[in-house]
């Protein structure tokens, strides 16, 4: 489950109220979510570095809590409040928009066919004259990571660029080149390095070496450059210094460049979704513009409401309760899901928004509403079902031969099933491949060779 | 003054309390000089002090550092009155341990003294065998599940092919779990071959299109990352194959399963985690089967563990939607904690293997070793399981009963 770290006072302040530990540990029950832990900048360093690098840290009460793996809406402090005020009933759900700019045609991401080789996809858009503060830009940085570490699977399906859009020009190229060609100075450097110095350079930094196997070996390496050559970023390992976010930053081109294109198109609208509450127009996006290598065009972000239709008795049914039609279409309501009965039977018609990318099947919608009407109220029942039970013959015999055996003296054990090719082979005289062990492919330890192989674990008949 | 016998003594802390100092660069070799007129020798008055009987005087500290300094001893003299007891005599006889047949017949019992039997005394363990305390609860877990009328599923193979394991259960194929960190995948025999095809291509449309009302995940399905075989990560992949057959039957009957198993996770090891442990799952599969129905059958099993206090907490799973996290209040600890994990497996896979649109599928499971260590009061898994348990926990373990 991935952890998200937010100041209570900040998150208390948003909310409208403040909760003594215990009764914001209960909301967060209710809701899915779990409060892991109650620390401090401080205490955090104090317990990884010792005491004396902690003073001078913040004393500041953060909170640290687990978030469903699913849900990237809740991926940080303006998700997480958006999230249990809707669920409140203290906000209503917001309406994204994606608009057109105001003036002149929208920025425009040009796809090149070299990108093919190595990272096809790209999506892009712009958040127009956004506010940051010290607080705001923190979070919209560690957003992008809590993504790259999720659903972007560390950046190999998807990577995430932001750049101030008032130091560069359109029309953007993404590209791909071959590493040499590769020129540019990159985030927190001074100077110019070509892609494969970067590669060395990169290899000892804790952070960003893990990422570096994802294009290593490739004969091009993925490119993205404005309309003057300078250099946004080399997707997905770092950014250009040049376009660096700053906290005066007002305008914000975002490209997302991935693997897999709809989990691009997700994090994109996570992304904007989360921070257009702070642009001067709140909860709206400018559009961009992405061309194919084909001449194909595509707009984003996609920001698209889904609209699904079920009944009132499906939820009921499933659930185990007999709410009234408007009754549910309230529930649905309080998580972000803007449902209205329509008027035709118990029929409900519930808007999915972009927020909810775990939305993929009725069923999801159920679950929602019955998280609204709350779990613990749900009434228990005894499923009807009648049934004679079987043991498994197998075992049966099994439970028999140990009593027995116990009672003639024997001991059991309990041993692993994994264990080390020499344990099983070398320390018993034998060749390896004579004993009918399995071998383990990627086995963390010498200890996790192989598994021992018994007359029941052979060949297993497939229906 | 180094020549002296008693030169040594006081030398070192005579220099620490700067009273002397040692001119090594002298003339004629290194010197010693007063560098204080005059000094208070406390060492010397404690010495005093206990000479002269007064001891009590020193404080505990005081008196440890004359004694590592070797300044001070402390003698322990105990002594004794004796005097004589009512048995006193100045010959020693032997107590008699048995009363033999010999005595009786001569009537020399009469004199003899007899050693009294000791019935506090531990007797002579007999010669026995041992089940495994691990075992033993599994035992336990079995006869809930047959008095609740759950049929045993065949779990009888470690190894998995994904498909079964992750793919059937609609668990993506980028999905963390299916990771090299967190699952082992076989270099021999490396791939399975064998599936139901029509299932097969019905599973692969679900993910990467959607249909049965679902969105589906829309990613590129691959056939050769199904075919991986694993060592199965849950026993659910047994589960899965139990409903499809179900699935294959002319007409549906309900059914309640379980399986208690050995599952193989390849994650970070700890004093609660092992590579491989076992995992106790149930499932029913009904029509119009509820969340409260979960509840339900949640609560009747529990409470055969004596737990009868539960609540349920949203939760995440790929394969189920509703998840629930089963927490029970723990008397001792005076706090909630997690029991369980639950929840109604999704459309997704059920209406791919061919089961009626308006059947359910509950399902719940927890791990085998926790409920254990809880019970036998085992700290660490690694005392509890494995080649380097000792045998004698094995031995000393009780009767494991559930429900007290």
């Amino acid at each position: 489950m991935p952890t998200v770290g937010v100041k209570r006072d900040f998150l208390f302040k948003a909310l409208g109220r403040t909760y003594t530990d215990e009764e914001f540990d209960e909301l967060c029950f209710e809701f899915g979510l779990e409060l892991d832990e109650i620390t401090s900048e401080k205490e955090i360093i104090s317990r990884e570095q010792g005491d004396s690098k902690a003073s001078g840290a913040s004393d500041v009460i953060l909170y640290k809590i687990d978030v469903p793996a699913n849900r990237y809406d809740l991926l940080c402090l303006e998700g997480l409040v958006r999230g249990l005020q809707v669920f409140k009933n203290k906000l209503e759900p917001p309406r994204y928009r994606r608009v057109s700019p105001d003036s002149g045609g929208p920025q425009r991401l040009i796809i090149t066919k070299e990108t093919a080789a190595v990272r096809p996809h790209a999506v892009a858009a712009v958040l127009r004259n956004i506010t940051f503060t010290q607080e705001r830009y923190d979070s919209f940085i560690e957003l992008q990571e809590k993504l790259h570490q999720n659903i972007c699977r560390k950046r190999s399906l998807v990577a995430i660029g932001t750049h101030d859009l008032d130091t560069i020009s359109g029309p953007f190229t993404y590209t791909a080149k071959a590493p040499g060609d590769i020129c540019f100075r990159p985030l927190n450097q001074t100077k110019e390095y070509t892609a494969t110095q970067l590669m060395s350079l990169y290899r000892t930094d804790s952070h960003l070496r893990h990422y570096l196997p994802i294009i290593e070996d490739k004969p091009v390496y993925p490119l993205i450059q404005d309309s003057n050559g300078t250099v946004l970023s080399m997707p997905p390992i770092i950014n250009g210094d040049h376009s660096r976010i700053r906290l005066q930053t007002k305008n914000i081109f975002i490209e997302c460049t991935a693997t897999d294109l709809t989990k691009a198109k997700i994090v994109l609208d996570i992304i904007v979704t989360t921070f257009s509450e702070y642009c001067a127009q709140p909860f709206t996006v400018e559009q961009a513009e992405v061309v194919y290598p084909d001449g194909k065009t595509c707009i984003y972000p996609e920001l698209a409401y889904r609209k699904e239709k079920l009944s009132a008795e499906f939820i009921n049914k499933k659930v185990g309760i007999s709410e009234s039609t408007e009754r549910i279409a309230q529930l649905l309501t309080r998580m972000c899901l803007l449902s209205q009965p329509t008027g035709v039977r118990d029929e409900i018609e519930v808007e999915i928004p972009p927020t909810r990318p775990d939305v993929i099947h009725a069923c999801d919608i159920m679950e929602d509403a019955a998280i609204a009407y709350g779990f613990n109220n749900i009434t228990r029942t005894t499923p009807p079902t009648y049934t004679v039970a079987n043991q498994f013959p197998l075992n049966k015999l099994t439970e028999l031969l140990r009593q027995d055996m116990a009672a003639a003296g024997f001991t059991e054990a309990l041993n692993f099933a994994l264990c080390s090719q020499e344990d099983i082979a070398d320390k018993l005289g034998k060749k390896i491949s004579q004993t009918r062990a399995i071998h383990i492919s990627n086995p963390k330890t010498a200890e996790f060779q192989v598994s021992k192989a018994c007359s029941n674990y052979t060949h297993r008949p497939l229906y | 003054m180094q020549k002296l016998s008693f030169g040594k003594i006081g030398f070192s802390k005579a220099m620490s309390n700067k009273w002397i100092r040692v001119d090594k660069s002298y003339e004629g070799g290194p010197r010693i000089f007063r560098t204080v007129e005059s000094i208070e020798d406390q060492v010397r008055e404690k010495l005093l002090l206990v000479k002269q009987g007064n001891a009590a005087q020193l404080d505990e500290k005081e008196k440890n550092e004359l004694k590592k300094r070797k300044l001070l001893a402390e003698v322990t003299v105990k002594s004794y009155w004796i005097t004589k007891g009512s048995s006193f005599s100045t010959t020693i006889t032997k107590q008699e341990a048995e009363l033999t047949p010999e005595m009786i017949a001569t009537g020399s019992w009469k004199e003899k003294k007899f050693k009294p039997y000791n019935f506090e005394a531990m007797g002579v363990a007999p010669n026995c065998g041992h089940l495994h305390p691990l075992m033993k609860v599994r035992t336990q877990f079995r006869q809930i599940f047959l008095e609740m009328g759950f049929s045993e599923m065949p779990t009888n193979n470690f190894i998995e092919s994904s498909f079964w394991n992750f793919d059937s259960l609609y668990q993506p194929q980028q999905h963390p779990a299916r990771d090299q960190h967190d699952t082992f995948f076989l270099s021999d025999p490396a791939l399975a071959h064998e599936f139901p095809l029509e299932y097969l291509e019905r599973v692969k449309k679900v993910h990467s299109e959607g249909g049965y009302g679902s969105q589906g995940y829309k990613y590129d399905w691959k056939m050769e990352e199904a075919q991986k075989n694993i060592l199965r990560t849950h026993t659910t992949a047994v589960s899965a194959r139990m409903l499809y057959k179900l699935a294959q039957q002319e007409k549906f009957t309900p059914v309640k399963y379980f399986s208690i198993d050995r599952v193989f996770r390849n994650e970070t090891l700890d004093a609660t985690h092992l590579a491989e442990f076992h995992q106790i799952e149930g499932v029913v599969a009904d029509k119009d089967l509820t969340l409260g129905h979960l509840m339900g059958v949640l609560h009747q099993f529990f409470t055969k563990l004596g737990i009868t206090k539960l609540r349920f907490k949203p939760a995440y799973n790929p394969y189920t939607e509703p998840s629930m996290e089963v927490f029970s209040y723990h008397e001792g600890l005076k706090k909630w904690v997690e029991v369980g994990n639950s929840g109604v497996f999704r459309p997704e896979m059920l209406l791919p293997m061919g089961l009626p649109e308006d059947v359910s599928v509950i399902a719940w499971g927890l791990s085998l070793e926790r409920p254990t260590m809880i019970k036998y009061g085992i700290n660490n898994i690694r005392e509890l399981v494995g080649h380097k348990v000792n045998l004698q926990m094995v031995y000393d373990s009780p009767i494991c009963r559930l429900d007290s």
